[in-house]
């Protein structure tokens, strides 16, 4: 057993947990913070994604003393979607939510969801270095963290999206939206 | 009365206002900040954690079980075998052959003997080395062929004195005086691999009996109705004891549709111990665990007449079962019944044999049954049209058999946009300017395919709702919807919640859904078969419309005007003729509710009767069925036998798209799965049963850089039966992405692949095949060019 401080979602945080439990065990399991997921148990799916110092990590290959000193961030320690209306936060940088997450739930990429915080992260660490990146990068991103609903399509428009929107420039039309145009399909 | 009874595909007035629309799913916030809560991230005071010993044998006899120095380690709590729960299950109610535990043979690698409870999972794993467990090793049964010829020892004792699971033989029409009259006969053998579903969370429940005695399951499930079913047989419980819930659901693509062992272990450890159990099964036991695609070898002959019409299909399939039955009954109906569309042929036989093996049990995975014979066929029908000198689109819409029309099987078809979906990935993929003009290595191939949106099999016989709704209304301007169909991701509560408010005229976030709670909401039968969206808004259209007829008569009472005159929309109720009156939708729901006390409303829905007058001709008659077509491009490089593919042109028909943006995200997912599944997914075991590669790097799924560009079209032919219009979207878009590909790559180098996965070894195998026919049939000159390197 061994006594922990974590910084994680920039609260500093005590608890103590067996030695050999990783990073995402303590998160989900100490600190209640189950918003990182558990796939595979050893690195292969990228569900369990947090950021470590801004920097895209496998909370479950991590060993939980390894992150101390650390910053650690969730995806409960992006800004969450439902204070879009807020006005306090009106007027700042982002309106109130992470671009990221309201892309990702407007652009379909949440299908099941359950790959959805690890793909977020990895995907805002994308746009914090590389703020107008190529579809290529964003694969490449990407490739660490498996979804099996999507078929990455609506995720990586929802990254487009992201960005574009960034950018002022008009969100990515798909194939489906193109072929509707009669319909004048509404962007919501 | 049933849905499809009392409303038309049209909107509720003048035009849909939330139908049709890509709206925001109902879940999507609490899913993009990790709110959501799934199976595991429930933790519950005083929980203890489970885990679950397994065979290490292929098939073998139970000598003995001792647990005794398991329990004796500090923090066990229970430590349960077969013989705590002995009674047999299945999902099909005819072929219960699995126990929770194993009681007297293990059948399979992986199968379930033992179940610990502990104060957390490393003591729980600990406790499990300390089960000392005899076992009389029997011969394991690892080819399918060898199981259909050799009937001892068998696999399961109930069984008619052999290792068949299943055989099912049906014929219609005179398909051999077709083949002697054709034209053209093509003959073909086929082979179909395992695959699974893979999704990203791992199977996980949650029981706990409460002090009154109920037991509450928490189940990572897409069945939860079965499961509670299941589990009142299991557990010898009364079924009004037991209250099941799904909470959110990590994915699922048929491999949560079987009860499952660690569900019965949790409440029966719970119920031992009196504290809340948890168990979250590893990724390699999910891959043990398994349901996935059966490996089937198929056999077809197609006969024509020279123009292209097809006169006969004759199928024969020998289909790969594993250990248990799971849906296997209605598996191997499905190889053959669900391939009678979308083209129309007079004479159709099939003969379909599912045998037990010794390995992880097959059941239904996306596109059930139905994969494995339409890439068979859909590559044969490629050969006849070559053969012929037909253009693979021409031979696909010149058999094309119509809309509201009869199968030769006696399926009932309805609605049916597939030549529409042939135009779009024609005109999509350029194919009269691309094919056959691409450069050597590069190629287009294209198939068709038809799917059930759902089945009037209610795999337990029984004459009550398929889909049940309950409306509950609130005088807050609240509606809540209590629906017990599984969202397992696919959106089915965002599709419940965008039709109660078209038609109630509400905003659509003022409907909240409670689902899949057996406690508060009806039952419905689950998200498997495609069956969800159809079902389940059919029975919210039912319950809404009610509700509405009561609003509407409030609110013309209160303003004593004729009824036809109140329209409910946009968040108000309207007088039609006074623009002056108007009232809030609050403020009608208050007069519902003065006028009618406590407001609710239930709808439901059920099948109207399906299918051929024959034995098993219910099985795979939909009330609607979906189309599709796909137009794939490969590059095959000739130096390594490596497939890539750069695009897919998908067109789908799922009737009217409800939320179009979720039917292309179920587009997208099925083309990228099928793709997957034929190029880099294998599920096999070694010849010892063993896995070989259960993980998620093993196992290979692809990556954002692997899946292809994918091209959607949603094509909406308005079926009458279902919601709105509606068929489904789940499943029918994977089954032509994989004879697509199998084109496409004869497009591009010549090779008719017919053993899936295409590997690259394959690929080089079938090349040099090629090459050495050519050189036979072209002599010494074809020789020399090759030893020069002229056809490299």
């Amino acid at each position: 057993m061994r006594v922990l401080t974590l910084d994680v979602n920039g609260d500093q945080q005590e608890t103590a947990a067996p030695d050999h439990w990783t990073l995402l065990e303590v998160l989900r399991y100490r600190l209640g913070l189950t918003g990182s997921k558990q796939g595979c148990d050893k690195g292969d799916c990228g569900a369990c994604t947090v950021l470590v110092d801004g920097k895209p990590v496998l909370s479950c290959l991590t060993l939980s003393a390894e992150a101390q000193g650390c910053s650690v961030q969730t995806i409960e320690g992006l800004r969450p979607a439902h204070l879009k209306r807020s006005e306090a936060l009106e007027g700042t940088a982002t309106g109130g939510i992470d671009p990221v997450q309201d892309a990702f739930d407007r652009c379909g990429a949440l299908q099941c969801g359950f790959c959805q915080p690890g793909m977020m992260l990895s995907a805002r660490a994308l746009l914090d270095r590389t703020p107008n990146p190529s579809r290529e990068e964003i694969q490449k991103a990407l490739s660490g963290n498996l979804c099996r609903c999507t078929g990455y399509t609506q995720i990586i428009e929802a990254v487009e999206t992201a960005v574009a929107e960034s950018f002022g420039a008009d969100a990515p039309r798909p194939s489906w939206v193109e072929d509707r145009e009669h319909l004048r399909e509404e962007t919501l | 009365m049933a849905a499809r009874d009392i409303h038309g595909v049209e909107a509720p007035w003048e035009e849909f206002r939330i139908v049709g629309k890509s709206h925001r799913k109902i879940d999507g916030v609490s899913k993009a900040t990790g709110e959501a809560v799934y199976a595991d991230d429930i933790l519950l005071p005083g929980m203890l954690h489970a885990k679950t010993l397994r065979s290490p044998h292929a098939h073998a006899r139970i000598l003995s079980i001792d647990t005794s120095r398991a329990l004796a380690l500090p923090g066990v709590h229970a430590v349960i075998t077969g013989a705590d729960l002995s009674i047999q299950y299945g999902v099909i109610p005819w072929t219960p052959d699995e126990t929770a535990l194993a009681t007297e043979k293990v059948r399979f690698i992986g199968d379930e003997v033992a179940a610990v409870a502990a104060v957390d999972e490393d003591t729980a794993n600990a406790a499990l080395e300390l089960i000392d467990v005899e076992y009389e090793e029997l011969h394991a049964f690892l080819d399918p062929r060898e199981s259909l010829e050799r009937d001892a020892p068998q696999i399961h004792a109930s069984r008619k004195e052999n290792n068949v699971s299943k055989h099912v033989e049906l014929d219609f029409g005179d398909v051999d005086g077709a083949q002697e009259s054709a034209d053209l006969v093509v003959e073909g053998s086929y082979r179909f691999h395992g695959s699974t579903h893979a999704a990203i969370e791992p199977h996980c429940a949650v029981a706990r009996v409460a002090a009154d005695g109920v037991l509450t399951l928490w189940s990572s499930t897409q069945i939860s109705h079965y499961v509670h079913r299941a589990l009142a047989r299991v557990l010898e419980w009364e079924p009004q004891r037991i209250r099941v819930i799904q909470p959110c659901l990590g994915g699922a693509f048929g491999g949560k549709s079987d009860p499952f062992s660690l569900e019965f272990c949790v409440a029966k450890l719970a119920q031992l111990t009196g504290r809340p159990v948890k168990m979250l099964w590893t990724r390699e036991e999910v891959f043990y665990a398994h349901r996935g695609r059966h490996p089937m070898e198929l056999d077809y002959t197609t006969s024509a007449t020279k123009d292209g019409k097809i006169t006969s299909v004759d199928a024969r399939i020998l289909i790969d079962g594993g250990s248990y039955s799971s849906f296997g009954l209605v598996t191997t109906y499905y190889s053959g019944q669900l391939l009678s569309g979308p083209y129309d042929f007079p004479a159709y036989r099939f003969d379909s044999t599912r045998v037990f093996t010794n390995k992880p049990p097959c059941g239904p995975k996306r596109g059930h049954g139905s994969v494995q014979p339409r890439f068979a066929f859909e590559c044969q029908l490629d050969e006849v049209a070559e053969q012929l000198g037909l253009d693979p689109i021409e031979i696909r819409r010149k058999n094309f058999h119509g809309e509201h029309t009869k199968t030769v099987n006696g399926q009932r078809i309805t609605s049916s946009g597939f030549m529409e979906c042939l135009d779009k990935v024609e005109r999509g993929s350029d194919w009269t300017e691309r094919r056959g003009k691409l450069p050597r290595g590069r190629g287009l191939g294209v198939a068709g395919s038809m799917y059930i949106s759902g089945t009037n099999y209610p795999i337990y016989p029984n004459e009550m709702p398929q889909a049940g709704i309950q409306l509950k209304v609130d005088r807050s301007g609240l509606v809540t919807v209590f629906s017990g169909a599984n969202d397992i991701g696919q959106g089915s509560s965002s599709v419940v919640r965008y039709i109660v408010a078209e038609e109630l005229g509400m905003d659509h976030e003022d409907v909240r859904v409670i689902a899949a709670d057996s406690d508060l909401c009806p039952v419905d039968l689950g998200a498997y078969s495609s069956r969800v969206t159809f079902m389940v808004g059919n029975a919210t259209i039912d319950a809404a419309r009610k509700l509405r007829a009561k609003i509407v008569t409030a609110v013309a009472e209160k303003w004593e005007v004729e009824e036809r005159r109140v329209r409910l929309i946009e968040g108000r109720a309207i007088d039609l003729e006074d623009p002056e009156q108007v009232l809030t939708t609050r403020e009608a729901f208050e007069l519902a509710e003065a006028r009618f006390d406590t407001l609710g409303s239930t709808g439901s829905y059920n099948t109207p009767t399906l299918g051929g007058d024959y034995r098993g001709g219910s099985i795979g008659a939909s009330p609607a069925y979906s189309f599709t077509a796909h137009v794939v491009e490969v590059d095959v490089d000739e130096e390594t036998g490596r497939i890539t593919v750069p695009k897919v042109w998908c067109a789908h028909d799922c009737g009217r798209a409800l939320n179009p943006r979720l039917v292309a995200g179920q587009i997208e997912g099925s083309v990228y799965m099928g793709i997957a599944e034929a190029l880099l997914e294998e599920h096999k075991v070694n010849r010892f049963g063993l896995h070989s590669g259960p993980s998620l790097l093993d196992y290979r799924l692809p990556t954002a850089i692997d899946t292809p560009d994918i091209e959607t079209f949603i094509v909406e032919s308005i079926d009458p039966e279902g919601p709105y219009g509606a068929k489904e979207a789940g499943e029918g878009p994977l089954h032509s992405a994989i004879p697509a590909l199998a084109n496409a790559i004869h497009d591009a180098v010549g090779i008719r692949l017919r053993e899936l996965p295409f590997t690259p070894a394959k690929v080089l195998a079938a090349l040099r095949e090629k090459r050495e026919r050519e050189r036979e049939a072209g002599g010494g000159a074809a020789t020399a060019m090759e030893s020069q390197g002229g056809l490299g």
